[in-house]
């Protein structure tokens, strides 16, 4: 009998429920029973509640069992699990389940399918399609398909990644060019901005520990799109477990020959290097982090010159979030009607949703836009964690509005967001229930401004620690009506006066909670 | 490779290189020597002497601006923006706690308190007896299942109840 194919995820939400004392339980039980299995170590499916989430590869198709504790696993050989045996914990094929059925994965189509680090499992599941593809097109082609695709960025600001490449392609790189001690340098640079500092959203993380290669090939795409031959993934320090599937993955492309001096045997030329960032948010924001990776202070560059003209060591730069890039092997695979065709009115395609906080049923969902809040909070997250109503949802990260249930009905679409004041942002929701006390949600969005400012403008730097004091006075009662119209005035100052979305868009946490949470704000009685 | 012998200024007087303790030097010259050819590698070479060292001490930094051939102002600059390079050693365990959003929605604010409360320390302090180091992370990837803490570089832990972070600690303390 050859060997069963067991998969327990090294995703790190996976890891953190204990993911690695049930692999290695599953395999010390194997080696007792002398049966021979093979451990995957795959990505998540994106169910947390159901984490370690165990699949066994049997003839009729893959079954799951979980949540699987090292306990439960001497009871699931008993069972016969290898061969989909019953079990409290079956929960039977992953594509059946209702989280499943409903969503559209693209993006996230072989997440927690395939063993992230093999390119024979890549390939086989359809990867490097998009990028045979396009090597046999002109680079004006394969941006033309991008923008034709409708893809907008997914980092955050949704700017039009097609619009955004055409740029960097008609760049002139000589206008730019400076001499370099380190001998000739390329002539035009693809970033990737894995920084994910927004809490609530980890679907870069999920992607890049569970499918890296997807990743790298949307940057490989890139390159040979606007001519360019480096590409750096700058990924935040708090992502150890992605740096290691990322460097695994590269190292697996080169040997393949998907990455370096002949890529898939086309003479062009693409290398991929990933770069740390060291805790500071404000390196999310795009030209603190072309800075960053320059070794400088990761302070905000003023705009323009953009980065598409003027970005890395100075050279024309395409700089996208992960699931941007992530989205391109796709349009370029099935074509861009085919991704075009999922989606609402100028939001096309798909969006890998996260559902985080106090939910029932966290993590991630993948689906096109057009699908309301309420049935992500509800149909997927299953109400609070704590049973207690949910209050408040904040989208879009720290920097986005906090929604009350009278907007649960907004569309998963951009401009329906803006059209209520809020940002999808990077697709992060989080829920809290009503023990939120949205005086402090509001202190903390400045707080964390005030911590994460990178100090180059004053509107960002001094405001938001003003506005915790005025907070904190109103808290305390002190000048009531005086420190509200204080807090308006400051509010408007940081909107209007800073360099950068960080100072421009900390009001919105503050002002949303402050219209639609007023109580909260109201004189406190007793002790509290 | 080998860096030549150079002359640093640390703390006001000028030494040698070969007068720094001897794992400070080695530290920074192979990360100097491991990325001096990378474009932008001051941030890398920053990473290479903390993990070797736990820390970016001041006598690295005025090595490592000399390597590059930066003032050391601005290796200074740099180093201090960023909060994950630290100045001096920290403890034998750093715990790291998130403190942002996803995680208050679960109790991160009540499981900060217990933190600092039941180690007597607050955010980027050291317990008395050296072992363990507390800081505050915003967001961890982990979003879903709050409240979130990291272990060292990167034991992740998950629903971190205040119950559950003083087992953590008792077996943090055990281990070193
Ligand atoms: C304060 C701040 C933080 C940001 N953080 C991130 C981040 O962590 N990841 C990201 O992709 N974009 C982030 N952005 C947006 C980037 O500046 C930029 O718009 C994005 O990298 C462009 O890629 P895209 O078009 O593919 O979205 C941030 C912006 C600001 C102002
Ligand atoms: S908010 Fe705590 S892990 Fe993201």
């Amino acid at each position: 009998m050859s060997a069963v194919k067991i998969f327990v995820p090294r995703d790190a939400t996976a890891l953190a429920l204990g993911a690695e004392r049930t692999a290695r339980a599953i395999a010390d039980a194997a080696r007792q029973r002398g049966v021979e299995v093979e451990l995957v170590r795959n990505g998540s499916r994106g169910m947390f509640w159901l984490e370690p989430l165990v699949e066994v590869a049997t003839p009729g198709g893959r079954i799951a069992y979980g949540p699987v504790r090292p306990a439960d696993v001497a009871s699931l050989f008993d069972a016969n699990f290898l061969h989909g045996g019953a079990h409290a914990l079956r929960i039977g094929a992953v594509a059946e389940q209702p989280w499943f059925r409903g969503q559209q994965r693209l993006c996230f189509a072989r997440v927690g399918v395939t063993d992230p680090l093999s390119v024979d499992d890549y390939v086989a599941h359809g990867g490097y399609r998009g990028l045979r593809n396009a090597l046999a097109m002109s680079g004006a082609d394969i941006v033309e398909a991008v923008t034709a695709a409708g893809l907008r960025g997914r980092g955050g600001a949704a700017f039009p990644t097609g619009i955004k490449w055409k740029t960097v392609l008609d760049a002139n790189p000589e206008k730019s060019l400076q001499p370099s001690a380190l001998g000739p340098q390329p002539s035009k640079y693809i970033v990737c901005n894995a920084d994910e500092g927004d809490s609530g959203t980890f679907s870069d993380r999920m992607l890049m520990e569970g499918d890296p290669l997807c990743l790298i090939e949307g940057m490989t795409i890139a390159g040979v799109a606007v001519g360019a031959t480096q590409g750096y993934i700058y990924l935040r320090s708090e992502y150890p477990h992605a740096q290691r599937a990322l460097n695994a993955a590269i190292a697996n492309a080169c040997a393949a020959g998907w990455l370096g001096t002949n890529v898939g045997g086309s003479g062009k030329h693409f290398d991929v290097e990933v770069r740390l960032g060291a805790g500071a948010y404000i390196c999310g924001e795009e030209t603190s982090l072309l800075d960053s990776l320059e070794g400088k202070r990761g302070q905000v560059r003023f705009k323009p010159p953009l980065p598409a003209i003027r970005g890395l060591f100075g050279k024309p730069t395409a700089i996208n979030n992960v699931i941007s890039f992530a989205s391109v092997p796709i349009i370029l695979d099935r074509g861009a009607p085919f991704y075009r065709d999922y989606g609402v009115g100028r939001s096309r395609g798909t969006l890998p949703i996260q559902l985080a906080g106090n939910l029932r049923h966290t993590g991630l969902i993948e689906k096109a836009f057009g699908v309301t809040l309420r049935e992500l909070l509800y149909d997927y997250g299953g109400g609070s964690l704590s049973g207690r109503p949910i209050r408040a949802v904040q989208v879009g990260g720290p920097l986005g509005a906090y929604l009350p249930e009278s907007q649960f009905d907004t569309v998963v679409d951009y401009e329906a967001f803006a059209a209520v004041g809020a940002m999808l942002g990077h697709g992060g929701i989080v829920a809290f229930d009503d023990s939120v006390d949205m005086l402090e949600q509001a202190r903390y969005a400045m707080e964390f401004c005030a911590v994460e400012s990178c100090g180059k403008c004053t509107p960002c730097r001094v405001g938001s620690t003003r506005g915790v004091e005025v907070i904190d006075r109103i808290k305390a009662n002190i000048e009531r009506g005086k420190n509200l119209a204080l807090l308006d005035d400051l509010c408007n100052t940081m909107r209007h006066g800073s360099l950068c979305a960080l100072g421009g868009l900390t009001p919105d946490p503050v002002v949303s909670a402050l219209k639609y949470f007023a109580e909260d704000f109201e004189p406190r009685t007793g002790t509290a | 490779m080998k860096p030549a012998e150079i002359n640093v200024t640390v703390d006001g007087a000028r030494r040698k290189s070969a007068d720094l303790p001897a794992p400070v030097r080695q530290a920074v010259e192979q990360a100097i020597v491991a990325n001096r050819g990378r474009p932008g590698a001051l941030m890398p070479i920053l990473h290479a002497v903390q993990e070797a060292l736990g820390h970016v001490p001041p006598d690295a930094l005025a090595l490592i601006a000399q390597g590059l051939n930066l003032t050391r102002a601005e290796a200074h600059g740099v180093a201090t923006f960023y909060p994950h390079f630290r100045s001096a050693p920290p403890g034998r365990t750093v715990v790291r706690i998130c403190r942002a959003e996803a995680c208050q929605a679960l109790g991160a604010r009540a499981l900060e308190a217990h933190a600092k409360q039941t180690l007597g320390i607050d955010f980027h302090e050291t317990t008395g007896d050296g072992a363990i180091t507390l800081e505050p992370v915003y967001c961890l990837g982990n979003c879903g299942c709050g409240p979130s803490l990291l272990v060292g570089h990167d034991e992740l832990h998950a629903r971190v109840t205040p119950a559950a972070f003083d087992e953590l600690i008792k077996t943090a303390r055990a281990a070193t």
